[in-house]
């Protein structure tokens, strides 16, 4: 299959390792993958701190460099998510059907990682080996807003030399959600406390998730508090040979 | 000349203190996590839960797209069943009439059942005003008045109160000598004290969970009996309703009575349901009235997109699931309406130019817990983002010079520029990685100056790498 | 009209200005599937109302109505009950000698104190739901006016098997025809009364009747 890497600007900037690693691992699975080099970024930023006008140029953009692709991956949920759910509201906003039409069709074409190997591709075990007890923090939109449910686990349990434990009160917000991490930091702190402290408790030597906005967030903590534990890409696991 | 208006404390700051407060942080965890499993198991015994939300949702939908119809509708079936109706366009102006209504009465005592609305229009220092005191009947809002405090949930208005603290409460105002701190003993105490009230009250006052457009009946929900004492003892009862409380039906209920109990107090029915339709000759007050309050509400049904606000039906399922609100608590909202449904509600009430109630949509991480547990599903996060919209809007066209220097708003604008094409982010892409060389130590920026110091403040910051991806990615296809 | 309203409306009718005309009453109800009728027989009915009326800490006995002044005698010698509030129509063969009724009648309604100062009352109902343990009056023959089941502490209710649907929804169907025409006061009786504000802890009775005994009698 010929799979459009939508890398994210946040990735592309401070996560590429995690970018290798997804391309590693789909041309792995016999995959190509491609670049469209034009790319920069979906505007969720934007769009969710009520900058809306803004996002308008970033949703034609993004039609026009991954037009006429056959799928459209990430390594993020809540920019998938961006795409899929507010696309549509943007083009709205922006009163424009010729824009409109082009966003609900191209966003059928658009997937989260995880989601599109366990429900597009059929893949379960993506041949990965990795040795460490890793517990998994659910993000909140691939939890709520894309709705991959177990998918993430499911290639987790089949990467060989993984021990996987159960992340006690999984659902809860990390703190981050964007611009809330400064804009109240406290709260966020609290929460992100919250988080740490389940994350130490199941003894696990990484965190992973679907999402580096989140990971930024709760590795951020984690080191700060010299805590021993590390967060990592979910890609960089599945990535991950011997 | 416009009046300049007053400015309240923002979420940010008020929340420090509460975040401080361990006691609190402890209540309200606890009392939060119980209540969230215990709705979860009665949720999930219902096959149909799905199409009751749907059905809530529907209707109320529909009722807020006809609210005038409705509202006229009801006014005369509460009239046909010997009712009166009045119209308070805002909160001074229902106070006006309901003061006018207990001094017909030549009281200077009424009995009171919780009711948000009346907080939320402050009648109880309005009627104090006039020389009328308002009794709280409610355990928790007797509880908040005989300590002076605020309300800071919903539902369960004390929470912020625990056991030792209410009894020392009851002991100082009720004169107990002895008293212990058993919830079954606080009960009794409360009890006894209000039983006097309840058997001489000439006056009652309530609020409203429902009112029926067909058959002009209205509805209270309730747990301890208050509400029934309130509303059929006194020979005068004055109910106080939102206008976005109305329902079409009478079967509306079929629904809205399956909803509120499980997300509410998480049970299958809550012990007390009254239904009075106008007055009941021989049962009851023989005179009964309702006063239908805008204050706010039209112009939240002016939003297209805030208008699902007004399906609220004040379960509080939103509160007991927020991750913010389980860790700050009511106060630090600043408002008679907390958590999700207070960020969304109370800036479309009051408006934006209150920088404490425009800090209300930040007060938020968008998690959307909220709204999967909302049982007439108000898509909070999306109304959370569309007021993030109008105030950066606002801010845009009469935030002036000095919200041009905001930093948020630099950031905004310079993203921007840079995203437009990929030869310029690029370019910021090297700027930003050569920038921060000041700030970075072996791959980690542990501080960062001004606003960015409260990431930096209690997380480490991953640095940019060496390589962007997009870079390895050239080198890689040449 | 007055004032007030007529802004209120108009205020409406400025926000609802998007709505258009077309949107009259369009049928949200035909689309709806959640469900309106439940699926037990009507064994299983009694016996899951039984069960969701002790899980709230109320006394519920089946029996026959031959049983009843007996059981209702053992009842009130338990719960010390001598002045029992009768609301009107209530059936007085049904009543054991050994307590004092206490007529309650609209020619001579008794006072807020003796309500309050009695032992108990005894009703019939209206209905109930058995997926919710709830009784439902509505005032109506063997019932009374409100305040009869609200003042004392004790009160004993007798369902018949056959006033007991399954579902919430059933529930309110019943009424939507003497609410349409009489409106008659409905109450809700889910419990004894209860609050959850110290500490969301569950404690029993505060003001409402905080012992609540049930009898469902057998059908014939």
């Amino acid at each position: 299959m010929q799979i459009s890497l939508f890398i994210t600007c946040f990735n592309d900037t401070l996560f590429p390792e995690t970018g290798r690693a997804m391309v590693h691992l789909l041309e792995r699975l016999g995959h190509t993958v491609t670049f469209p080099m034009e790319q920069t970024c979906c505007g969720q930023m934007h769009y969710n701190t009520g900058y809306q006008e803004e996002t308008i140029p970033l949703v034609r953009k993004f039609v026009d460099v991954f037009e006429g692709a056959e799928a459209i991956v990430a390594p993020s949920a809540s920019c998938v998510g961006m795409v899929k759910e507010f696309y549509p509201k943007v083009a709205e906003r922006a009163d424009d059907k010729v824009l409109a039409e082009k966003v609900d069709e191209l966003i059928q074409r658009v997937f989260e990682l995880s989601q599109f190997l366990v429900e597009e591709l059929g893949v379960e075990d993506v041949g990965a080996y990795y040795p460490h007890r890793v517990t998994y923090h659910p993000t909140c939109h691939s939890l709520r807003m894309l709705d991959v449910g177990d998918a993430p686990l499911r290639l987790l349990r089949n990467v060989r030399g993984l021990e996987l434990v159960e992340l006690p009160d999984y659902e809860q917000c990390c703190g981050f959600g964007g611009t809330f991490a400064v804009k109240n930091a406290e709260t966020s702190t609290a929460m992100l406390s919250d988080k740490m402290c389940n994350i130490k408790s199941t003894g696990a030597e990484v965190c992973t998730a679907a999402d580096n906005s989140c990971l930024m967030h709760i590795g951020g903590g984690l080191q700060r508090q010299s805590s021993g534990v590390d967060a990592v890409h979910l890609a960089e696991i599945l990535a991950s040979t011997e | 000349m416009s009046k300049k208006v007053e400015q309240t404390p923002t979420f940010e700051d008020s929340a420090k203190a509460y975040l401080d407060n361990t006691q609190l942080r402890r209540n309200i965890g606890h009392a939060t996590h119980t209540i969230r499993d215990k709705r979860k198991d009665v949720v999930d015994e219902l096959p149909d839960w799905e199409a009751l939300r749907e059905a809530g949702d529907a209707i109320k939908t529909q009722t807020m797209r006809h609210l005038d119809k409705y509202l006229l509708q009801l006014e005369e079936s509460i009239q046909e069943a010997g009712g009166q109706v009045h119209w308070a366009r805002d909160a001074e102006e229902a106070n006006q009439i309901i003061t006018g209504l207990v001094k017909d009465k030549k009281v200077n005592e009424a009995v009171k059942v919780k009711s948000i609305t009346t907080d939320e229009i402050g009648l109880n220092k309005a009627l104090a005003e006039e020389g009328i005191q308002a009794l709280e009947t409610d355990l928790a809002e007797l509880i908040v008045q005989l300590a002076g405090d605020e309300p800071s949930h919903i539902l369960v208005p004390a929470i912020h109160k625990n056991r030792a603290e209410i009894r020392e409460l009851f002991k100082e105002k009720l004169n107990k000598n002895e008293l212990s701190d058993r919830p079954e003993d606080l009960a009794e105490a409360a009890r006894l004290y209000l039983r006097k009230k309840f058997l001489n009250a000439k006056v009652g006052i309530s609020g409203a969970n429902f009112a029926v457009a067909e058959t002009g009946t209205v509805a209270v929900v309730e747990s301890e009996g208050n509400g029934r004492m309130c509303t059929t003892l006194p020979d005068t009862l004055i109910t106080v309703m939102g206008i976005e409380k109305v329902i079409p039906r009478w079967r509306d209920f079929e629904v809205f009575m399956q909803l509120l109990p499980r997300s509410s107090t998480a049970e299958r029915m809550n012990p007390y349901n009254s239904f009075w339709t106008g007055v009941t000759e021989g049962d009851g007050p023989q005179e009964f009235h309702i006063v239908l309050l805008d204050n706010g509400r039209t112009k939240v049904l002016a939003d297209e997109m805030g208008r699902q606000t007004l399906n609220c039906i004040r379960c509080s399922a939103c509160l007991n699931v927020c991750p913010v609100y389980e860790r700050t608590g009511g106060h630090a909202y600043n408002s008679v309406y907390p958590g999700p449904i207070g960020a969304i509600l109370t800036p479309q009430l009051k408006g934006l130019e209150d920088e404490g109630v425009a800090s209300l949509p930040y007060a938020s991480s968008l998690c959307g817990a909220c709204y999967e547990v909302c049982p007439v599903k108000i898509n909070i996060p999306e109304v959370l983002v569309h007021l993030r919209g109008k105030i950066v809007d606002e801010k845009k066209r009469n935030g002036g010079l000095k919200s041009k220097f905001e930093p948020e708003h630099i950031g905004m604008k310079l993203l921007s520029r840079a995203f437009a094409n990929s030869k310029r982010y690029e370019r910021a892409q090297k700027i930003a990685r050569s920038g921060q060389k000041l700030f970075t130590d072996e791959g980690v920026i542990s501080k960062l100056p001004g606003y960015l110091s409260k990431w930096t403040n209690t997380r480490d910051l991953k640095a940019i790498p060496d390589q962007t991806f997009r870079e390895w990615w050239r080198q890689r296809n040449e | 009209m007055n004032e007030a309203k007529q802004e209120i409306l108009s205020r409406i009718e400025v926000a609802l200005k998007d709505v258009p005309k077309t949107d009259q009453k369009p049928d949200i109800y035909s689309q709806q599937d959640y469900r309106r009728q439940g699926d037990r027989s009507a064994d299983e009915i009694v016996d899951l109302f039984v069960e969701r009326v002790a899980e709230y800490k109320a006394t519920v006995k089946r029996i026959d109505e031959s049983e009843l002044q007996q059981v209702m005698d053992a009842s009130f010698a338990v719960q010390e009950v001598k002045n029992l509030i009768v609301p009107p129509g209530f059936p007085n063969d049904w009543l054991p000698d050994t307590i004092h009724p206490q007529h309650d009648n609209p020619e001579s309604p008794l006072s807020h104190d003796e309500l309050d100062q009695s032992d108990g009352v005894v009703t019939t109902c209206a209905l109930a739901v058995a997926q919710t343990g709830t009784i439902i009056l509505d005032a109506g023959t063997g019932q009374g006016r409100r305040a009869l089941t609200l003042l004392p502490d004790y009160h004993l209710c007798i369902v018949r098997a056959d006033q007991i649907v399954e579902l919430v929804p059933e529930g309110f169907a019943r009424f939507e025809e003497s609410i349409k025409n009489e409106g008659p006061p409905i109450t809700f009786i889910s419990g004894p009364s209860a609050t959850s504000d110290i500490e969301l802890s569950r404690v029993e009775g505060v003001h409402g009747p905080r012992r609540l005994e049930v009898l469902v009698l057998n059908n014939k």
